[in-house]
């Protein structure tokens, strides 16, 4: 049986406003990555503060590293985490933070500088936290969750605020962790950040979760694109129906036809164009993204 | 628990806290002490709210602490201040989910705090007792007051139970700034409506109605501190003292338990 690091069943969480989470589903197995998407407002917040005891379901249950989410002393030893950003004292220092937050869970103190290092806040560590811009918080957040030397952990939307070389180190460093066997469950809505280094995925919409699993086989569900070109404009609707008459669906956005298939039907596309007259300019199959997947099944418009 | 308490006293260490605080407390303790002497001889008094006191009063075994205890009620303001921002503060900076992550016993957290802050208001307490009986021995030789008795053994038990007596005060008012702490959730109010309850509200009720100085809050701490005064007796302030932080804090602490910290 595979030994998963997060295990949901049936959890809710229903305000006075309607569920923020409804009967949610879901496994995160050990060692693995975890993107967590949905649109603003979909839950996810919601679902990582149960995960990590800040609030109570309203009903069902969870399991994180084997322990129930009723006992948070039993597991949050072995759990860093950034909810909603980062948080702290703006009169310490960013050193002095990491202290109390070291000091509250019993960690070496070494860590701090270690972690102030590995974040690239060394030279800054000792700087008061209200000085520091919006990408440094994002870093000493970092860093605290990074404190207990996690075996799981969980980031609320790590990248908010980071530069594109900040982004790519995250990524780099989640990756590395993963590596190292700790389980990482991460929220963002950078999705093409999410696709480099997730292994599985997380979908909500509205409180549910309308995927879950292995990020490959979200993409097996969708259906594979063709884009096509010809070196005139009027050849569009010659390509479309060539499509058509092959029983594909397409239609035409941005001067390119879109049209619905797999991969092998590229070539017979290429060979019905050219017995037409049409000279392609372009013809690519392409496997759908997760930020188009992400739009397709949450319903979000683009 | 230990932890909790430590990371709280890194907190409340900081340079600006910790030296502006005590800062305070040197100056009040000073200031009250001296009004005490300079103003001696004064027709309209020498103590708190016009009260006389004499040069026989100020030469018993208690005159060495006649100005430390009449300090009570400000480090209790002060003490309000210092338990109800570092408690709502947590709520504001978003930080009370970092220390729920590390440490989700919420009861621990709410002991391990109150510990660190008692300490914090135990060393104003010391402090300000150094500061007012140090100042009241140099003054009072100037004035003619005997010190042959401040420092005799019924002298240092005034002394002791006198400084008891203020850090039970204190820490009450501290205690009532921690309940509105956990109750408000923001230092700004919790803060505003303590002082404007202690320092206005109450002089105003207890002003238009004698009697009710027997249940005001404010009023049965500053007793407390004083040990006992002329409308409270200390054995009622203590009891009606402790009945309102008791109540009080049972709410907070199970509201904070209870509670969902989602901001």
């Amino acid at each position: 049986m595979q030994k998963l690091a997060i295990s949901v069943t049936d959890l809710s969480k229903k305000y006075a406003t309607g569920f923020a989470l409804s009967h949610a589903n879901f496994e995160v197995p050990l060692g693995s990555v975890c993107g967590f998407v949905g649109p603003n407002g979909a839950g996810k917040t919601t679902t990582i503060r149960m995960l990590l005891g800040l609030i109570s379901p309203s009903s069902g249950t969870a399991r994180i590293l084997g322990e129930s989410i009723n006992d948070p002393e039993k597991y949050l030893p072995q759990v860093g985490a950034m909810i909603e950003g980062p948080a702290f004292y703006p009169a310490l220092t960013g050193a002095e933070n990491l202290r109390v937050l070291a000091t509250l869970g019993g960690f070496p103190k070494e860590r701090v500088d270690e972690l102030l290092t590995k974040v690239g806040l060394a030279d800054r560590g000792d700087s008061k936290y209200k000085t520091y811009s919006l990408g440094m918080k994002q870093r000493l957040g970092i860093a605290a969750a990074l404190l207990p030397n996690p075996q799981l952990l969980i980031l609320d939307e790590p990248t908010n605020g980071l530069d594109p070389e900040g982004i790519q180190e995250v990524r780099d460093l989640l990756r590395e962790l993963a590596n190292k066997g700790t389980t990482v469950f991460v929220s963002s809505h950078l999705l093409s950040e999410l696709e480099l280094i997730s292994d599985y995925l997380v979908m909500l919409r509205k409180g549910e979760v309308v995927f879950a699993g292995p990020i490959q086989e979200l993409f097996l569900k969708q259906q594979p694109v063709i884009l096509a070109q010809g070196s005139k404009e009027e050849d569009l609707e010659k390509i479309l129906a060539i499509a058509v008459a092959d029983g594909h669906r397409g239609t035409i956005r941005s001067g390119v036809a879109h049209i619905e298939g797999p991969q092998e039907w590229a070539g017979v596309l290429n060979q019905k164009a050219f017995q037409a007259g049409i000279v392609l300019t372009q013809l690519s199959p392409q496997l759908p993204n997760l930020e188009e997947t992400f739009f397709e099944m949450t319903g979000d418009k683009k | 628990m230990i932890r909790i308490f430590k990371a709280e006293w890194r907190k409340l260490r900081r340079p600006t806290l910790l030296i502006g605080t005590l800062g305070a407390v040197i100056f009040f303790s000073g200031l009250v002490s001296s009004l005490l002497f300079l103003l001696l001889d004064s027709p309209s008094g020498n103590g708190d709210r016009g009260v006389v006191i004499t040069r026989e009063t100020l030469s018993l075994a208690g005159g060495a602490t006649k100005a430390f205890s009449s300090v009570g009620g400000l480090l209790g303001i002060v003490a309000l201040c210092v338990f109800a921002a570092q408690t709502a503060q947590e709520y504001t900076y978003g930080t009370l989910r970092n220390i729920l992550v590390r440490q989700p016993s919420r009861i621990k957290v709410l002991v391990g705090k109150f510990a660190s802050m008692k300490a914090f208001a135990f060393l104003m307490v010391l402090v300000s007792a150094i500061v007012s009986i140090g100042v009241s021995f140099v003054l009072a030789g100037g004035k003619d007051v005997s010190t042959a008795l401040w420092f005799s053994a019924d002298g240092r038990l005034e002394i002791a139970k006198t400084f008891l007596n203020v850090t039970i005060s204190v820490i009450g008012y501290g205690l009532f700034g921690m309940i509105l702490g956990l109750l408000l959730r923001s230092p700004i109010s919790s803060i505003s409506i303590g002082v404007l309850w202690l320092l206005i509200i109450e002089n105003i009720v207890g002003a238009l109605k004698a009697s009710s100085l027997n249940w005001l809050p404010g009023n049965q701490f500053s007793s407390i501190a004083s040990g006992g005064s002329e409308s409270v007796s200390y054995t009622h302030a203590l009891t009606f003292g402790g009945a309102y932080v008791f109540v009080g804090l049972f709410i907070a602490v199970v509201l904070f338990v209870r509670r969902d910290v989602a901001n």
